[in-house]
């Protein structure tokens, strides 16, 4: 292994033990210790890379391990779980449905264009390795607050990345979430989630099974761009993040749509010959060979001077790390080769043999005729076990008292709330994606949750992210049900049957014990949730460190959520339908302000104690409005969160002609309340009584729907008018985009 | 009908195309950006997209590939040619439609559901417009659709009845809120909405479907005259 050094001027093995350069890396010294120990000897330069990529946390997950170990993730529908490029539910008819969240907060951060671009093109290469047609992505966003320029900047380059990137790749961008918050002005969060469909017959899973088999290296070629991306997101920022530029990638969506056509296109004709499928993603050639290996219990051999390269004298640690994008290994039978070659040059692209699969357990590497990495398959991708320290952090120990609003004037708070950025419109960003393209996009952005039909069949896929980080901030584990319980709320009230759920867990240093509790607990809420509405947790991503200068963002697990339509009719809409239905809120409500909207607004923060929910009472509500739904005796959904029953009530008016007149039997500010769990819904008035017989939920009849913009409300502190037009200026008028 | 959809790498609203006229019951098939040869079809679509990453001006790198020259010769012979939006930027610059498409006015990608108007409703691809009242909602999935021509030109396309669709509001800053707009001798179309997107009730809108409509009474009607 000299021959290396004389040409690359890397430190020996020696000097690597004596300078510690891996320490820059992530790897700690007790790690390389233990690589020392295990390997016999001293690694070299490119191991030494090879296992601080792999070790980091954004590869192994080594540090949120023993709380993703506790997710549930089987049921009657699941055919992939967690550790593939995505999970899989059973749909119905030979169909499956593919589907993950994935995190690029720290590269968004740095260079917001590209980190979200690439973000987008990430997800979908986890989607079609897996054989499925992307049909959807989604976004949910966090910002700090919209009036600082900063922000500005990232939002502008967050949106056109991802316009950028989904618009010409031509796979629509049908709904997610943008919120804003102080915590999050220094780390950003750009989480995308993808969705596609495959018939059952076709799945790929990324392993590198049978020895001989070839490895093929297809795609981009590799330059040395995004080199550490990997060990880049698994540290905290310091508010000097220029130095980390080369860690971020550049994407570019007309290649992947040609790797991600012919992908499909090989594994539709050869599927056979082709054993597995990976993206080259986070830690690139390395994480995909070294885990197809592991997955398979095989070894790998490489002959890195045949991997396709962009740039000039490049190492083989250059080679291993980088990041570039729109690569994909394929492992082939021996033999078969040409023919899945020939698939991918016919579309111009790189399809060279690179290596094949060996019976060692070794992961072997050579280059220029010199083997410059050999190590144990299953050393390289078991990072050491950790033991994580929890501690309940001390603002949830004593809790401030409860918040109660006072509401003065209830026409200036519903438009102030309307105005809010986080309930605000965002119908200015989301019209910069391309929400229609593939000419199924059945509910576009702007409802609860989106809805994409199957095109020659009758079903439709709902699906949505969601997450209240207040409630998270406020108590981890009651905000981790009312994540999963929201999302939940969002598809039913299309119509839609949940079946299963991805999510990003978005955390601040896990080494911190109260950061780590928080993720814990957020976790146990989420599982627990999940079982009651029986969609299991089938893909994700962890992303730590969110923190910039020792400031973590709010905990925020993001739950992505599907949902499945059998029949197209069921499809709901948030919006009110004719004059004369019947309105009903359906769930109890109480005076639920800590954590809300309205004391953001009020108070400038958030804080008090999240009461327990009522998980079965939750379950029979969302019941009742999905019969309902089923049944075709509701005509209209909306799941009431942020804000609580005054915004859904508005945003059920906007874009119709109607109004309403309602009665509540509370003061003015529990229309403000947001006790989880809650539907607004309207049905037709001779429908009434079969309706209500068939409720199996506490509801209130708060009145009609009425022919003509008047929007009248009466409550215990009387009846106020509402001008219909200017809440809806609040509501569309309180973002709009304004590129710099 | 016989309809050929061009393929060109990174389009992307090649199967929205297929689909809606699968729907009207035409005869539709793919063809790719190397065929030379369109002489078994009776009209040719150019769908929307991104061809070839349109990272030079869009469609200016599409105008050379080779399916070019049989659109070029289909045109030439009569039958009909459709460009949506990169199909549209692509026929004017490969000169087959005069004026060009530039970045939108406020720069960005907009995707939309828009007022139209339809300003000529003689045309082979507007004839089935037959409500007076003429406006019409379509999508449109756009970041350089601001169309510009000299002032003669424009003048020209208004006195001949070239100009078939405007916005109905200042959308993009085209030159007098144009959209789609025709050749000279009216059978080679190029519009910035999409009327393939607007062809299902599920998916909330039809006002694409006359256009369809529009295309296949043109052909019929032009069969029965020859015959």
């Amino acid at each position: 292994m000299t021959a290396l050094l004389a040409t690359t001027h890397e430190p020996t093995p020696a000097e690597i033990a004596a300078t510690k350069p891996y320490q820059a890396w992530g790897l700690t010294d007790e790690e390389y210790m233990l690589i020392k120990q295990t390997l016999g000897r001293l690694p070299n330069y490119t191991e030494t890379g090879l296992f601080a990529a792999m070790w980091s946390e954004h590869v192994s997950y080594k540090k949120s391990k023993p709380v993703l170990r506790t997710f549930w993730s089987t049921n009657e529908r699941v055919l992939q779980g967690p550790g593939e490029g995505a999970g899989i539910l059973d749909i119905g008819d030979g169909q499956a449905v593919v589907f993950k969240a994935e995190s690029h907060n720290h590269p968004s951060a740095v260079e917001p264009y590209e980190g979200a671009a690439t973000g987008v093109g990430g997800i979908l290469r986890d989607i079609f390795s897996m054989g499925a047609q992307p049909i959807a992505v989604l976004d949910s966003l966090r910002f700090g607050e919209l009036t600082d320029a900063r922000t500005q900047h990232l939002l502008n380059g967050v949106i056109d990345g991802i316009a950028g990137y989904g618009n010409a790749i031509g796979i629509p961008t049908v709904g997610g979430e943008i919120g804003f918050d102080p915590v999050y002005q220094g780390n950003p969060l750009v989480n995308v989630m993808a969705v596609g469909v495959l018939d059952q017959e076709r799945m790929q899973v990324g392993r590198a099974d049978g020895s001989g088999n070839t490895v093929l290296y297809v795609g981009a070629k590799t330059g040395r761009d995004g080199i550490h991306g990997a060990t880049f997101a698994s540290a905290e920022f310091s508010s000097d993040a220029e130095q980390d530029r080369s860690a971020v990638q550049v994407g570019d969506p007309f290649l992947e749509k040609l790797v991600m056509d012919a992908t499909l296109k090989a594994i539709q004709q050869f599927g056979e010959a082709i054993v597995g499928v990976q993206d080259m993603g986070a830690a690139g050639l390395v994480s995909s060979s070294a885990e197809m290996a592991g997955k398979a219990g095989m070894g790998i051999h490489l002959q890195l001077d045949n991997v396709p390269q962009r740039e000039t004298g490049m190492t083989p640690y250059e080679l291993m790390l980088s990041e570039s994008q729109e690569r994909m290994l394929l492992v082939v039978t021996k033999g078969h080769e040409a023919a899945v070659q020939a698939v991918f040059q016919e579309a111009n692209l790189e399809a060279v043999v690179i290596g094949e699969v060996t019976a060692t357990g070794r992961y072997e590497l050579t280059w220029h005729g010199e083997t410059v990495a050999d190590l144990p398959v299953n050393f390289l991708t078991q990072s050491p076990k950790q033991t994580m320290e929890q501690v309940k952090p001390a603002r949830l120990q004593d809790p401030a008292p409860d918040f109660t609003p006072h509401v003065a004037d209830l026409t200036t708070v519903w438009q102030d709330i309307l105005a809010q950025p986080t309930v605000a419109s965002k119908a200015s960003l989301f019209r910069h994606f391309d929400s229609m393209v593939r000419t199924n996009t059945v509910i576009k952005p702007g409802g609860d949750a989106a809805v994409v039909r199957l095109r020659g069949t009758k079903k439709a896929l709902a699906m949505t992210t969601d997450v209240n980080a207040r409630f998270t901030y406020l108590d981890p584990y009651i905000g981790g049900q009312r994540a999963v319980a929201e999302a939940a709320g969002n598809i039913i009230a299309t119509g839609a049957l949940p079946i299963g759920i991805t999510d990003c867990l978005n955390f601040g240093n896990p080494d911190d014990p109260a950061i780590y509790y928080e993720l814990a607990q957020s976790v146990a809420g989420i599982n627990e949730m999940a079982r009651q509405i029986n969609t299991p947790i089938i893909s994700g991503n962890v992303s730590l460190y969110n923190e910039t200068d020792g400031a973590a963002i709010y905990p925020t697990p993001m739950i992505g959520m599907v949902g499945l339509h059998t029949d197209t009719a069921d499809i709901t809409t948030i919006s009110f339908k004719q004059p004369d239905d019947v309105i009903y809120l359906l769930g109890d409500t109480t005076a639920d302000f800590n954590g809300s909207e309205l004391q953001q607004l009020q108070t400038g923060a958030i804080a008090g104690r999240l009461p327990g929910l009522n998980r079965d009472k939750l379950s029979a509500t969302q019941q009742s409005v999905l019969a309902g739904i089923q049944q075709g005796l509701i005509a209209s959904a909306h799941d009431l969160a942020e804000g609580g029953l005054a915004v859904s009530l508005a945003e059920s008016t906007f874009g119709t002609p109607f109004g309403f007149d309602v009665t509540v039997p509370w003061t003015d500010s529990w229309l403000f309340s947001e006790t989880p769990g809650r539907f607004l819904v309207t049905v037709p008035a001779n429908a009434v009584d079969a309706f209500e017989t068939r409720l199996d939920t506490t509801y209130l009849r708060l009145g009609t729907v009425t022919h003509d913009d008047r929007l009248v409300v009466t409550t215990a502190d009387g009846t106020v008018n509402l001008d219909k037009a200017r809440l809806q200026e609040a509501y569309e008028g309180a973002i709009t985009w304004q590129r710099s | 009908m016989k309809a050929a959809v061009i393929q060109f790498p990174g389009s992307n609203c090649d199967f929205d195309m297929y689909y809606a006229l699968q729907d009207f019951g035409a005869d539709v098939q793919f063809v790719t950006e190397k065929s030379t040869d369109l002489s078994a079809y009776d009209a040719v679509f150019l769908p929307g997209g991104f061809s070839y990453g349109d990272y030079l001006r869009t469609g200016a790198v599409a105008r050379f590939a080779p399916v070019m020259t049989a659109v070029q010769k289909m045109a030439a012979t009569g039958k009909l040619v459709v460009g949506v939006c990169n199909g549209f930027q692509i026929l004017t610059e490969a000169g087959m439609l005069p004026g060009q498409l530039m970045m939108n006015q406020t720069p960005g990608f907009i995707c939309d559901e828009v007022k139209l108007t339809i300003t000529n409703r003689q045309t082979a691809f507007t004839n089935q417009y037959i409500d007076a009242t003429t406006t019409i909602k379509l999508p449109i999935a756009h970041g350089e659709g601001r169309y510009v021509a000299d002032d003669a030109t424009v003048r020209m396309l208004h006195e001949n009845g070239q100009v078939v669709l405007t916005y109905a509001t200042d959308v993009n800053g085209s030159v007098d809120q144009i959209a789609g707009i025709t050749n000279r001798s009216g059978n080679v179309i190029g519009l910035m909405p999409h009327p393939e997107r607007a062809v299902e009730t599920l998916l909330g809108n039809t006002d694409g479907r006359p256009f369809f409509e529009s295309l296949l009474a043109t052909i019929i009607t032009k069969e029965t005259v020859e015959a």
